[in-house]
């Protein structure tokens, strides 16, 4: 093919040279020009000829049912042609998140509860003094056309390791459908989801704290449904065990909790976009009928409505943006009084590397244990993400969780994530 | 419990059938939604999922982009690694087998392209760096005309019933898109050689057509920005070495190409980069016009 496309080049040259003896310089450069355009031309021409030829060769070559032909590149490119999806670099694709911290606070953490609230997990600052926050390993892949699988570990700072989410999830639907199975966290809210990593604050807002113990996992079955619409909408279900709190173990057979949700979302022009939803959970009771023994845990409903806002400019979230979001948490948790608690949050990405942010969280425990003073904090945190896979970041909180028991928190933490690219979620 | 399961199943199906005749494209990035609309012509619909304002590496999977992906029947994606934070989840979370990796729903354009730049080292140490090679291949139009011909047969496979059609729309975009090349290489032939300093290393392809010479990189590592330290020492580098231009994308912040400007004699030119990157880039045979117009006005 390229002698061709040289012998074609000589010929034109030759037959252009030929008159041109006798030329003055200036004519001598106008032909030289005409000469070049008519060789550029030429090559182009020839090239897409010859990719033509290739595509059709190629096409011959393929069964018709095949995927595309794909023409075969120019200056050859192994690997390139053989990776379609992003994450096929490795199988499984791997990851670790390491977060540490140090945490100062002017009131011993081991006296801290929430009035009113009893939850089990997550609650308080945490220790004192240095310390490894949860240090998580994610394994993830395809298991083969029809199912995906991830396994989440948690290493907790007293060195456990926790399944903190294993599911399975089936992909063959073409309907919008994805069930997932196994244990993961609940789709309900919106931060009960994210990791702590990906979380704009050292520690969950006072709400998640209370009423579910900072997330809510459950073992289980979720199917979520997206509509085939314009506007976001996503519609999901659950059914679990519940021995997470407020669920608590259960000896029977069937589900111990239940979960729905929906969700909506969409773009306010090229700028803004948002997502809002409603959640509602319940768990039963430990306590079946017929059987004697109490282990004082009830059943528990819980309601939440959340939503959040982003701005970017041009919306392009990388030179700067800024984020409202916020949950309002409505529920009776082991049939205690009716409860409620909200946090509200704003975070400002005023740097490509910088963003500050500001958070307050309040709770209303109802009138148990007589508490007279509603629990509160407000928080204020500044964090430098040198790149996508490192953050540095200061906190301070001012929490008042009961009358004249002020704690002023300080967290210095590291969010450090190795391996996989992390998926930029909303 | 099992028939009503069964029957909200039937009413979700029907519910979900979608309505529209035309073929719904979603487009990761405008150079292949403008493509998709050259080879479609108004037997498609095409959805672009980001713009020439933003940086495609740094994308949310916003609900706006699943509903769109949900409803799509075919992915028109870079690949290479460019839309890795993002388009995976979103394919996920759309859950729609049409387009899923490695079904005819789902193309991607890098794996018709040499892809130039594949990075020595694999270490994150080195930055963002993408495995496979440079993702930013839309900066040679001959690399469009590659994908053009990948494209066209992939719309054939994917609506069988309009095949000729595209097949016509595929050649008579070739026609023209190979007189417009001709003429660009003529035009750019003063940028042969000329050395330039690049915002992050996203003109690797455009630099290669030219002819032009990449002297440095304005980011001390890919997706890292720029720092003080690393632009003195650009500046040093730029006294032993001078560069005509500093090359900047539409979506690209402009502060370290001004710093840099104020400091050595270099012109910044802004380039559109994709469609839509400025008043100018409307398709993409005004995208290459333009920015060869702009390069050449900054040569002087």
């Amino acid at each position: 093919m390229s002698s061709v496309r040289s012998m074609a080049s000589a010929c034109a040259l030759a037959m252009l040279h030929a008159p041109a003896f006798a030329a003055s310089d200036a004519e001598l450069a106008e032909i030289r020009n005409e000469i070049r355009s008519l060789k550029s031309s030429y090559e182009a021409r020839i090239q897409a000829l010859e990719q033509r030829l290739k595509e059709a060769e190629a096409r011959a070559a393929t069964q018709p049912t095949a995927p595309a032909p794909v023409p075969a590149p120019i200056a050859a490119a192994p690997a390139a042609s053989a990776g379609s999806a992003a994450s096929s670099a490795f199988n499984p694709s791997i990851s670790a998140i390491l977060n540490g911290r140090y945490t100062h606070t002017s009131r011993d953490p081991a006296g801290s509860a929430i009035p009113g609230f009893r939850p089990e997990g997550e609650i308080g600052p945490g220790r004192r003094g240095f310390s490894l926050g949860e240090s998580e390993l994610v394994l993830s892949a395809s298991v083969d056309p029809l199912f995906d699988a991830a396994l989440n570990l948690a290493v907790t700072p007293e060195d456990t390791v926790e399944v903190e989410e294993a599911y399975g999830r089936y992909l063959g639907s073409s309907i919008g459908m994805t069930p997932k199975f196994g244990r993961f966290r609940s789709g309900i809210g919106y931060l009960n989801e994210q990791h702590a990593h990906a979380q704009d604050f050292a520690d969950a807002p006072l709400p998640y704290q209370a009423f579910v113990g900072g997330h809510y996992t459950t073992d289980g079955v979720q199917v979520k449904w997206v509509a085939p619409t314009e506007v976001y909408v996503e519609l999901g279900g659950e059914v679990g065990n519940g021995d997470a709190y407020p669920g608590a173990q259960r000896t029977h057979n069937g589900a111990g909790a239940g979960a729905a949700f929906a969700h909506f979302g969409g773009d306010f022009g090229d700028n803004a976009s948002w997502r809002a939803g409603v959640s509602h959970l319940r768990t039963k009771s430990s306590l079946e009928e017929g059987e004697g023994e109490v282990t004082g845990a009830a059943a528990s409903r819980l309601t939440i409505a959340d939503f959040v806002w982003k701005y970017a400019p041009r919306g392009n979230p990388r030179e700067g943006s800024f984020k409202v979001q916020g949950e309002y948490f409505d529920g009776r948790i082991r049939e205690a009084a009716s409860q409620s608690g909200w946090y509200l949050q704003g975070v400002w990405q005023f740097h490509p590397e910088w963003r500050i942010g500001a958070r307050y969280d309040r709770l209303d425990p109802g009138g148990v244990d007589d508490v007279t003073q509603a629990p509160r904090r407000a928080s204020a945190m500044v964090d430098w993400n040198p790149s996508e896979f490192s953050r540095v970041r200061l906190q301070f909180s001012r929490s008042e969780l009961a009358a004249g028991t002020t704690d002023n928190q300080w967290v210095l933490q590291y969010i450090l994530s190795l391996g996989a690219h992390g998926a930029h979620r909303y | 419990m099992r028939s009503l399961a069964l029957s909200l199943l039937v009413v979700v199906m029907a519910a979900a059938r979608p309505v529209a005749a035309e073929l719904n494209i979603f487009a990761t990035v405008p150079e292949w939604g403008a493509l998709a609309q050259e080879l479609g012509g108004d037997k498609v619909k095409v959805y672009t999922a980001t713009t020439a304002q933003q940086d495609p590496h740094r994308i949310e999977a916003r609900p706006s982009l699943i509903a769109r992906a949900r409803a799509a029947d075919l992915v028109v994606a870079t690949g290479a690694e460019l839309e890795a934070g993002w388009l995976p989840l979103v394919l996920q979370q759309a859950a729609n087998a049409k387009v899923r990796g490695g079904t005819p729903g789902y193309f991607e354009a890098a794996a018709v392209v040499p892809l130039l730049g594949k990075p020595a080292r694999l270490d994150r140490a080195e930055g963002d760096i993408h495995a496979q090679g440079d993702p930013h291949i839309q900066g040679d139009p001959r690399n469009i005309a590659r994908v053009a011909d990948a494209l066209a047969a992939r719309l054939a496979e994917v609506e069988p019933a309009n095949a000729a059609y595209y097949r016509e729309r595929h050649r008579l975009f070739a026609e023209r898109w190979t007189a417009a090349l001709a003429r660009w290489e003529k035009a750019a032939s003063p940028m042969k050689g000329v050395p330039v300093v690049v915002q992050h290393r996203s003109f690797t392809y455009l630099i290669a057509w030219l002819g032009m010479v990449e002297v440095v990189a304005l980011e001390p590592k890919p997706g890292m920005e720029p720092t003080t330290a690393h632009l003195s020492a650009v500046l040093g580098a730029l006294e032993k070495k001078p560069a005509k231009l500093v090359l900047r994308a539409a979506y690209q912040g402009d502060r370290a190409s001004q710093w840099l400007a104020q400091r050595a004699k270099v012109e910044v030119v802004v380039l559109p980069f994709t469609v839509g990157g400025s008043d100018g880039a409307k398709d993409l045979f005004s995208l290459y016009d333009d920015t060869l117009q702009r390069l050449l006005k900054g040569l002087g």
